[in-house]
């Protein structure tokens, strides 16, 4: 066991090694080297002593890695381990942790294996990734095979059922589409029923025929109840392939909620047949009654009835559970977790389809659940959960492909297995035909040929068939190696000439493609007074349609459900009003997504503003979420959409802020104090007192600034970055006209805008960036064309290196007036690591373009460029070190290199102490260690969202410093 | 059924009334039979007192709304010939009838659908949402929930996405850009009004 499971490790690193050879041709060196050795390195360093069997084979597959410098090591580390002679030094363990160290094993192989397949974009967009998987299987089981004789690992059923399966359901029932679920809930039910029955008589039936008419070898030991029982399980559409690979084509929401609802909804009619099937071949076809027959049907009411009925008490468990857990928030996902397994769980113990008692489970309590638990428990649940699944069907894919390899589980005939899969296929299409013929009677939207084609096509079967095929008892089904190979043969030729075809197949068919449009306000508007329409018309006309019985059942959620499951404080909360910051937030969250594209498209759009733009499909960030969620997300949208019950204020301040952005500029002020209203009376003559103070201390500050900031700025001089200070310096030449206007410049030195690190502040990990304005002397110049702002962004230098400074180049606001923006650097949280390099890139390319050096002026180093508005606007960046925002064009600095401004600077920290008390409020309102006042306005506030992002005014003047706080969401 | 013709024979106009509206003689029996249960007096036509009488649609919070669709302006009654007309609006568009280049676009017809969604929200009956009335129909279908000033944001928000030509209103070519295909297809598609009635009869 031990050699096998050394060998198998080293195989895979091996082949982990080689598959990057093959697929990462385009990658860069370092990539390689980094990752052979990632998987190899365990490997080689802990079990090659064991391996003391086949020494031979682990020392030549190690040699076969001319990258991976750790197996030198490891080898080297386990001779030098051996020398120890009889006192141990230190202690072989294996058969304590062999268990979980393989599981956790296995764990690694499946997620490095999904990182390779998806280093070379072109490959996997044509190759689906179960594909890959089931191939990687093969090649493991092949080496596993070749090195043992024999094949340890194996697809368990049990494994597969307990532990594999309910991840994959329990995130797809989870995040089902409730309301598309159950519009086409008709189709999904007679396709999952009838369909799935048709095709396991027919497929029985016919076997048989074939069988009968010698086409099958004799050594197939089956009769007409064997065919039948393998009809049954091979019939069925299975949903972690369909999820697998539908999740990849993008097909139209209706097709594919039909197709995988009834992947799903099939398991009872397959959980019945199949045991209805094992004991009629127990008992034997002879003592088979008629009864026995109709017990089938009551068992097949009871299993899917039942099952159901577990999953939606789970699922009212569940809801009710999470309402009371305001005070243990950070054990809410467990609920989550546990209930629905459990809800899988109890349905098996009692032999009820389990599937279909977690999906309801799911679908039953999403709703409740979501509206209860915390925001970060929702992410936790929904990322949790995808994680989960995507893990458990990588390890699915790859165990198929081991176990297939196994020639001691199965016996080839090929009568047998090139007729099944005609079967299948046949009855597959002419089944899809006529239930859809049947159901086009009823449907308004009928189904066309195409998705008829598409349904036939993606009625894949998988793991779900080969777990059961499985399971047979050989003493009973004597045929069942025949059985097994063919289901074998069955899965991968679905899973893998159909998952590879499909996606040419809807090119080329042109099958209605997803939108990945997220609906507006008015959609959302007009399709709740569309409901009531339709409800009413069918009211009038006397009919108890569709329309009337979801009205009754909303009545009935109100009235008594919700109140029930859902907290006090969430129960008042209205759909519409939900949607509507649903929306809010996405806006919100695709515009600091173009904040980086405000740098070099100067085009500002709203995703959710259909007739203003042309939808920009996914913004970036949410196109890199969708493109790397990984196989089983079924709701993608939760993830860049932030629904809020208890963050209100925060979206308040999203909309303001999202709204703010398109809106003519009068209706800033009126939004901006109708979304701190809730901040009340009090804390707004608060505010209102700071503000005057703080004005007023500004007023006096003013004169003694300059010289201030001339100390400032040699201090930090002799301090060292005398290269940035050049760079600086540059900027305002580009201002100069502004200047000249603007006598009154505020320079923020940078050090004032550290924060004490060690003040209590949640977001202070991440910079914020703010352009704090003194008051601007002339405000004619403030109503600046948004063009004429974009204009300025597109400079190099006034595209600061991080995120933050473009968004403060983000014009919205200056046709405010002269209220500079402010701009947090929380956006450059949204965006991923990976972005950030492009993010640099950009940016460094812009700078090639930067203006020549300006004579320094050293009074005003800082003296940003976004003082264009009239008002000498500083940009009080993160620091220099840590943005190297205002590094922009930096002559000697060679800061071509922008950072992002994430960390903080100790230098930022050490000159913290020397921040003149004056500046503090400036700074305070953007960085954490505020001054009492602030602070306690912020506390106030909270709490504070944390997509800020955007960029705000300040509602009135630019003497306010108040009104300069960053945007707190 | 035996009595198909002879109910039919009562109502007057029934072959216009089917040529204009695509109903089957069936669906204009089935509705005239709801007509007449509607009609409590008997005296022919429909008052708002009786639609009120409906108890579900007392509960619907536009239901006044959709009830005074039926009545044209000044009018206190509705006949049958109307009242078969407004509901086949809500008729599927079937794309098997063959098309008669020069028949006048058919009641159902997605920008008919859309037109009569349009006046219920439009109530002075000037061509435009005004914010006003948008906001009241979002005070009706919201109800308590949320405050006059959310109701404000979600109204102002919904008028600028959709307005245009940015007269802080929404006319109905801006209506029916911002009702995309998801409600062609959600509302007027999936509900099977008129084809349950089919299989009803």
């Amino acid at each position: 066991m031990r050699g096998l499971s050394l060998l198998l490790f080293i195989t895979v690193a091996s082949d982990a090694t080689t598959d990057l050879y093959v697929t990462g041709a385009s990658l860069p060196p370092e990539l390689e080297v980094s990752a052979a050795p990632a998987v190899t390195s365990p490997v080689a360093s802990r079990y090659i002593p064991e391996e003391y069997g086949h020494p031979g084979i682990a020392l030549a597959r190690s040699a076969e890695e001319p990258a991976a410098p750790s197996t030198e090591d490891g080898e080297s580390s386990s001779h030098h381990h051996h020398g120890g002679g009889g006192y141990k030094i230190v202690q072989w363990e294996w058969s304590y942790v062999q268990t979980p160290y393989i599981i956790a094993s296995w764990l690694l192989v499946a997620s490095v294996a999904k990182i390779l397949f998806h280093f070379s974009q072109r490959f996997t967009t044509a190759v689906p990734e179960s594909c890959m998987l089931i191939l990687l299987g093969l090649v493991l089981g092949a080496v596993v095979l070749i090195a043992s004789k024999k094949q340890p690992y194996q697809l368990d059923p049990g494994l597969f059922f307990l532990f594999l399966l309910p991840t994959i359901v329990g995130d797809a029932g989870y995040f089902m589409p409730a309301r598309l679920f159950f519009d086409n809930l008709g189709a999904i039910l007679m396709y999952a029923v009838v369909g799935t029955l048709w095709n396991a008589f027919c497929t029985g039936f016919c076997l048989y025929g074939v069988k009968m008419a010698g086409a099958i070898d004799e050594k197939v030991n089956a009769g007409l109840m064997d065919f039948l029982l393998f009809g049954a399980l091979i019939s069925a559409v299975d949903p972690v392939a369909v999820l697998a690979v539908f999740e990849e084509v993008h097909v139209n929401e209706t097709l594919f909620i039909i197709v995988f609802g009834e992947s799903l909804l099939n398991d009872a009619v397959t959980v019945v047949l199949y045991e209805v099937y094992i004991s009629f071949v127990e008992v034997g076809p002879g003592n088979v009654y008629t009864a026995d027959y109709f017990k089938g049907i009551a068992s097949f009411l009871i299993v899917s009835i039942g099952g159901t009925l577990v999953g939606l008490i789970f699922a009212v468990i569940l809801a009710f559970v999470t309402r009371f857990t305001k005070k243990v928030r950070i054990i809410e996902p467990l609920f989550v977790f546990l209930l629905v397994y459990l809800a899988y769980l109890t349905a098996e113990l009692f032999s009820l389809s389990a599937i279909l008692s977690m999906t309801f489970c799911g679908i039953g309590c999403n709703k409740y659940v979501e509206a209860n638990i915390s925001q970060k428990s929702r992410t936790t649940v929904k990322y949790t959960m995808k994680t989960l699944a995507s893990i458990a069907e990588t390890i699915i894919f790859i165990f198929l492909g081991i176990s297939a390899v196994d020639k001691s589980k199965w016996a080839w005939d090929t009568g047998l297995v090139v007729s099944t899969l005609i079967f299948i296929l046949v009855f597959r299409a002419v089944g899809v035909a006529g239930q859809t013929w049947f159901l086009n009677w009823f449907r308004l939207v009928p189904l066309e040929k195409i998705d008829q084609v598409m349904m036939s096509y993606g009625g894949l079967r998988g793991a779900v068939a080969f777990a059961l095929v499985v399971l047979l008892d050989k003493e009973q089904v004597k045929a069942k190696d025949y059985f097994v190979a063919t289901t074998i043969v069955v899965v991968f030729f679905t899973v893998m000439f159909q998952g590879l075809t499909i996606k040419p197949l809807v090119k080329w068919l042109k099958v209605p493609r997803s939108t990945n449009r997220k609906p507006t306000i008015n959609e959302e508007i007009h399709e709740h007074a569309f409901d009531h329409i339709l409800t009413a018309v069918e009211d009038i006309a006397g009919l108890n349609g569709y329309h009337h019985w979801r009205d009754k059942w909303e009545q009935f959620d109100k009235n008594y459900l919700s109140k029930l499951l859902l907290r006090k404080s969430v129960y008042h909360k209205s759909e519409l009003w939900e949607a509507y910051q649903k929306i809010n937030i996405r806006d919100a969250i695709s515009v600091i997504d173009q904040g980086g594209n405000v740098l070099t498209s100067a085009r500002l759009s709203l995703p959710s503003m259909a007739s203003r733009t042309s939808f920009p499909e996914v913004t970036n960030v949410t196109n890199y979420l969708r493109e790397n969620g990984s196989g089983v997300c079924l709701d993608l949208q939760v993830i860049d959409t932030v629904p809020g019950a208890k963050i209100e204020e925060e979206l308040e301040t999203h909309h303001v802020l999202a709204g703010n952005l398109y809106k003519p500029r009068r209706r800033y002020q009126s939004h901006y104090s109708r979304h701190f209203m809730t901040v009340g009376e009090k804390e707004r003559q608060d505010r209102e007192v700071f503000q005057r103070n703080m004005h007023n201390r500004l007023e006096s500050f003013k004169s003694t600034r300059y010289k201030r900031h001339k100390k400032d700025r040699s201090q930090k001089k002799r301090k060292g970055s005398d290269a940035k200070e050049q760079d600086t310096s540059d900027k305002p030449r580009r201002n100069v006209s502004w200047q000249d206007k603007d006598p009154v410049v505020v320079p923020m030195a940078p050090e004032e805008d550290k924060h004490d690190p060690s003040e209590p502040d949640k977001y202070d990990d991440v910079g914020i960036t703010f352009v704090a304005r003194k008051a601007p002397e002339t405000p004619k110049e403030r109503p600046k064309s948004v063009s004429a702002a974009l204009d300025v962004c597109q400079s190099p230098v006034a595209a600061p290196p991080s995120p933050t400074c473009g968004e403060k180049n983000l014009p919205w606001k200056s046709g405010m007036g002269s209220l500079p923006p402010c701009v947090s650097v929380e956006a450059t949280k949204i965006i991923p690591i990976d972005l950030q390099q492009a993010w640099n890139q950009s940016i460094s390319s812009l700078e090639s373009l930067a203006s020549p050096p300006a004579p320094p002026e050293p009074q005003h180093p800082r003296v940003s460029t976004l003082s264009r508005l009239g008002g000498p606007v500083r940009t009080p960046t993160k620091g220099k070190s840590g943005g190297g925002v205002c590094a922009a064009s930096g002559s000697d600095t060679g800061s071509g290199q922008f950072r992002f401004p994430t960390g903080k600077e100790e230098e930022e920290e050490g000159t913290l102490s020397q921040q003149p008390q004056e500046m503090q409020p400036l700074m305070s309102s953007l960085r954490p260690p505020p001054p009492p006042a602030t602070q306690s306005a912020r506390k106030r506030r909270n709490p504070c969202v944390y997509l800020r992002s955007l960029v705000t005014v300040p509602p009135s003047g630019g003497g306010d410093p108040q009104s300069r706080r960053p945007t707190q969401l | 059924m035996g009595s198909t013709s002879s109910t039919l024979l009562k109502i007057p106009n029934v072959e216009v009334l089917m040529q204009e509206t695509g109903f089957s003689p069936a669906h204009i029996i089935r509705l005239h039979d709801r007509f007449k249960a509607l009609d409590k007096k008997g005296r022919g036509h429909l008052c708002p007192q009786d639609f009120g009488a409906i108890k579900e649609l007392a509960m619907n919070p536009i239901g006044d709304r959709i009830i005074g669709a039926f009545f044209s302006p000044g009018k206190e009654t509705v006949d049958f010939h109307t009242f078969v007309k407004i509901l086949a609006h809500f008729r599927p568009v079937d794309k098997n009838r063959p098309k008669e280049p020069n028949s006048p676009e058919p009641i159902n017809s997605r920008s008919n659908k859309l037109r009569f969604a349009f006046q219920l929200y439009d109530q002075d009956k000037d061509g435009k949402i005004s914010r006003d009335e948008l906001l009241k129909v979002l005070r009706a279908m919201l109800g308590m929930q949320v405050t006059e000033e959310q109701l404000e944001s979600i109204a102002d928000r919904t008028i600028q996405e959709a307005d245009l030509d940015r007269d802080d209103a929404i006319s109905f070519e801006e209506f029916r850009k911002v009702s995309p295909e998801i409600l062609h297809s959600r509302c007027f598609i999936k509900a099977p009004v008129i084809m349950l009635m089919e299989r009803d009869c």
